[in-house]
């Protein structure tokens, strides 16, 4: 049986601005992921701890508050200290290309911001799962 | 005429005929940006329906399809109000000089998130937002700072701040109160628009039915000593950025203004007491002519439903004004030197829809909050369209183009659609707790994005006539991280320099407000000039109304 | 954190999170480790009250979960939480949204949520979300919830592995009684009108009512609650109904009963589903795609067809066991 792949899509912080990560949710939910969607106002602790509960494969960040230096970083490193170390982190929003390189550098997945395409982020994740899931 | 328009009607199927006999077509079918989908050609036979005099007549006159004033642009132009705001109260006053300096002729206030949604910058949870997509303000303290320098009394300001709105208002009262303006002399706009929140932009705290009463206490105060304010800004902007069509932003925006009128009217309020101080915000999105389709439509009817339905008398009172924003959600972050050409193109319907005031995005903002030298090409955006076009030579000259008065009233037959449906639901707030307006936007943004993904509908630089190997080479505004540090640190300084009891008491009086249903703003006033954070009031009304919970619409 | 199943089970029953949230996956997903990771943990379980909560879809359900959760919360109980969503049989994806409704919890250590897909017809979904359940109860919950929209066969089937059914029910389900599948009706201990403030609420209640009274009397005779989840009222109302019901089930002895009927129950189901798995194997999915591909001139029906099938798996057992021997 093909393990399904899990996603939590989460929206940390204090921004409200959801219509990137319900499109992206609902898209992934067309290409058979099994989403989970955290809803508003979450912050790095809850996002993690859904996580662990719902045995995810991927956290998707969105984030378009320009905060993103602050909470990708932090929920990285809360994933780290509960053990999450084997779940993919991504995400998107409004980030500037040095912070996305900088983002990416220190291990957090590709981002992908305004204009990408739903196809790639599908792709993306799809390819991460074959290499890096037993 | 009818014998006129037989032979029209005649000759146009003439003309289709030979259309498909000898031409083709480069696609199925010719969509506006909402989907809406468009005729090859309009004729006089498209607008058979429509009466000059009755729906289309004179500017400044009923209905005010034309125009809320009789001389447009040639009186006035629109106001150039760019939005601006980040950092701490100083960097945002620096900026709003430059600005003035510039050309602007209004300002336009952005806040940071823990300020819009009613947190202190010392908070848990504004930890890395603080200055980061708008001003950060905690008290009265940094609203002073704000303002330095500026008089408000020659300047109109506009604030867009949704559920803590009222107490940024009084800020801005007790700032001209030290200045020794009177509150009568101030003019600007607030945008305390909760539905929308509720709707779009999920910037609330509280539940419907309490922020609708401080939406009415706001609007009660003001009426009575703050005449010139433009009390709310009902806007279509986010509705529309949530992923909405045009028809809907249209008729949402619209429905939200009426259950604005209809709970300042319960209240006692005299509509014609009120009216004229509502004013409205939308977006102006790529589809060239959808977009002054809708404007003009917007007029239309709501100057029919606020005097027919509403039965107000003054025509102050019938007449839509309205601030325009170009499409944030029509930026890309790809070859972004052509957000320019967007930008313009949407300004330019802005100005052809006749609005009354104008806020042109900046090259950059798919990256971050406007660097100075983008923030001057907007503004020189407006400049070029208001002094070298000639656009503004003549008012609505769009009127009569068959195209654009079909299109016209197309779009308000689609909006007394929407309101039907709305009323069948029990009107707004029911329908927002059923989640009406989130799922026609959810599955709205879903449509598109899939047909982006199709290539049904290209997007320069996106999908089609893409850099291959692209480098972004743009100056990007970076907000220095000592922000946080320097915002919480004077916050700090402010709470131990300040008279705690008069924090306390002024607290306690709002509590005890809120709680018996007295008006709040002279209560949010005097937490002011004590020096009371927001967070510390909106804390108070928390406790009081309790926080909302979102149905969460895919 | 390694999968291997003593760690597992040692780390699961010692209430480490992360292995409980992987115990689940593994009877989820099917692992080669998952019945023997049940078949450990099975003396541990039968101490967690486990309530069923179905009805249509937009009924609150999930803001009643989170409301009774509170509620057993503030008496120091711990709760497991399995909410079911369906999945969809076009792209074999799931949005899972009831978990949004209930985050006010996420940090709280004693509630642990998990939402569960149905994951198409051979998934077998109320064997899985009761192996949840069970490994929720050894982990050592006081409730477990079971959550799921009451509109499928296996919906149905896993209210009835719960202690206590309760079916949730709005005034604008319409006719909400005559929409309730006759299955609802019957699997209820339980009825809640909640949105109880909306108009026809009080028709609603009436129409359930009258409903129960023309069946047949049973000991248990199901009550009809009102509430406003999202307001927080009704719930101690229904908290207490819950207690009467598990009072009542213990009085009469038939809570046993009713765990070993359910026992026979999911027996019955692991057996169906372990030949149905064992069945449509690959080559038996090609030999009826074949079949239905020469329909029209092979004229056999349906009946037929399964026959050769079921010979032909016959066939292979017995050649599997000869091999064997």
């Amino acid at each position: 049986m093909e393990r399904k792949i899990r996603v939590l899509i989460a929206k940390p912080g204090l921004d409200g601005h959801d219509r990137g990560a319900k499109v992206i949710a609902s898209a992934l939910r067309d290409a058979g992921f099994e989403v989970i969607y955290s809803g508003l106002h979450q912050t790095p602790e809850m996002i993690v701890e859904a996580a662990l509960q719902e045995d995810v494969d991927v956290i998707g960040i969105s984030i378009l508050s320009g905060a993103h230096m602050t909470l990708f970083p932090k929920i990285k490193k809360l994933m780290n200290e509960k053990g999450l170390t084997d779940v993919l982190l991504t995400g998107g929003g409004i980030i500037p290309p040095e912070d996305v390189e900088a983002l990416e550098k220190s291990g957090i997945g590709k981002l992908f911001g305004p204009g990408s395409s739903t196809m790639d982020i599908i792709s993306f994740i799809k390819d991460w799962a074959a290499k890096n899931r037993n | 005429m009818q014998k006129n328009l037989d032979q029209i009607i005649a000759a146009r199927k003439e003309w289709e005929k030979e259309l498909a006999e000898k031409t083709k077509n480069r696609s199925a079918k010719f969509v506006t940006v909402s989907s809406a989908p468009i005729d090859p050609l309009y004729t006089p036979a498209d607008v058979q329906e429509i009466d000059f005099m009755r729906d289309v007549g004179f500017p400044g006159e009923f209905p005010y399809t034309r125009g809320v004033h009789p001389n447009m642009y040639r009186g006035r132009l629109w106001t150039m109000r760019q939005f601006a705001g980040f950092g701490t109260a100083k960097d945002t006053n620096a900026r709003f000089k430059y600005l003035l300096e510039q050309g602007q002729n209004g300002l336009s206030v952005a806040f940071d998130l823990p300020t819009l949604m009613g947190v202190d910058s010392d908070h848990l949870k504004s930890q890395g937002e603080v200055g980061i997509c708008g001003v950060a303000i905690d008290s009265l303290a940094d609203m002073e700072v704000l303002f330095d320098g500026i008089p408000l009394d020659k300047i109109s300001t506009s604030m867009t701040i949704n559920s803590p709105a009222a107490i940024l208002l009084a800020f801005y009262i007790c700032v001209a109160e030290k200045q020794g303006v009177a509150q009568e002399k101030l003019r600007g706009t607030l945008q305390n628009d909760i539905l929308k929140e509720y709707i779009a932009q999920k910037e609330f705290i509280f539940p419907p039915e309490p922020s609708m009463r401080i939406f009415v206490d706001s609007v009660e105060y003001c009426t009575q000593h703050v005449p010139m304010w433009n009390t709310v800004s009902i806007s279509g902007y986010h509705i529309r950025e949530a992923g909405s069509t045009a028809a809907q932003e249209l008729a949402f925006t619209l429905a939200d203004g009426f259950a604005y009128v209809e709970a300042c009217m319960a209240r006692g309020l005299n509509i014609d007491d009120f009216a004229p101080r509502f004013s409205y915000f939308f977006n102006s999105h790529i589809d060239f002519f959808e977009e002054i389709a809708k404007f003009r439509a917007a007029r239309r009817i709501y100057a029919k439903r606020m005097r027919d339905q509403y039965g107000a008398k003054d025509e102050r009172s019938w007449k839509l004004r309205f601030h325009t924003q170009t499409a944030g959600c029509s930026l890309t972050g790809q070859q972004p030197e052509n957000n320019i050409v967007r930008t313009a193109f949407e300004a330019l319907a802005g100005v052809l829809g006749g609005t009354q005031s104008l806020h042109t995005n900046s090259l950059d903002e798919t990256w971050a909050l406007p660097s100075e030298w983008a923030a001057k090409i907007a503004l020189r955006t407006q400049q070029i369209i208001a002094y070298e076009t000639g656009v503004v030579n003549t008012v609505d000259p769009l009127a009569g183009s068959y195209f654009v008065e079909n299109l016209t009233t197309r779009m308000e037959k689609e909006s007394e659609d929407y309101f039907e449906k709305i009323d069948s639901l029990g009107g707004v707030i029911p329908a927002i707790e059923k989640g009406f307006f989130q799922r026609e936007i959810a599955i709205a943004a879903r449509k598109y994005q899939d047909e982006i993904e199709k290539k049904e509908r290209l997007i320069v630089g996106v999908n089609a006539f893409k850099d291959k190997k692209e480098k972004l080479e743009i100056p990007i505004l970076k907000i220095n991280p000592a922000v946080e540090q320097e915002q919480v640190k004077n916050l700090k300084k402010m709470k131990k320099q300040r008279d705690q009891t008069h924090v306390q008491e002024s607290l306690q009086r709002l509590r005890g407000a809120a709680r018996d249903g007295a008006n709040l703003m002279p209560r949010f006033i005097d937490c002011a000039r004590a020096y009371a954070t927001i967070g510390e009031m909106i804390d108070v009304l928390k406790e009081v109304f309790g926080v909302y919970k979102e149905p969460v619409i895919f | 954190m390694s999968v291997q199943n003593n760690h597992l089970i040692e780390h699961l029953l010692s209430g480490d999170k992360r292995a409980l949230a992987k115990s689940i996956s593994v009877v989820e997903n099917e692992e080669v480790n998952a019945a023997a990771l049940l078949d450990a943990i099975y003396t541990k379980t039968g101490q967690a009250y486990r309530i069923g909560v179905t009805g249509p879809p937009g009924a609150g359900k999930s803001t009643l979960v989170d409301q009774l959760t509170k509620f057993f919360r503030r008496r120091g109980k711990t709760v497991g939480i399995i909410a079911v969503d369906p999945t969809s049989p076009f792209t074999g994806g799931a949005l899972l949204g009831d978990r949004v409704r209930m985050v006010d919890m996420t940090l709280d250590d004693g509630v642990f949520i998990r939402s569960m897909a149905t994951r198409g017809s051979l998934g077998g979904l109320s064997k899985k979300a009761d192996d949840a359940a069970d490994i929720l109860d050894a982990a050592g919950k006081d409730y477990v919830i079971l959550e799921t929209v009451g509109v499928g066969q296996s919906e149905l089937d896993i209210a009835q592995a719960a202690d206590t059914t309760i079916v949730v029910l709005v005034p604008e389900s319409g006719d909400s009684v005559q929409a309730m599948k006759a299955g609802l009706m019957e699997i209820a201990d339980i009825f809640i009108l909640n949105k109880a403030d909306r108009d026809g609420a009080e028709r609603a209640v009436t129409e359930i009512q009258s409903m129960l009274q023309l069946r047949e009397a049973r000991p248990w005779q199901p009550k009809v609650l009102r509430a406003i989840a999202n307001k927080g009222e009704g719930i101690g109302e229904i908290v207490q109904m819950i207690e009467n019901h598990r009072n009542f089930l213990v009085e009469q002895n038939s809570l046993e009963k009713k765990r070993r009927e359910r026992v026979l129950k999911k027996i019955h189901s692991i057996v169906r589903y372990r030949f149905e798995k064992a069945f449509w194997d690959d080559s038996t999915r090609e030999a009826v795609q074949k079949a239905l591909e020469n329909y029209q001139d092979s004229k056999l029906s349906p009946y037929q067809i399964a026959d050769q099938l079921i010979n032909n798996f016959k066939k292979k057992l017995e050649q599997s066991h000869a091999e064997k021997s």
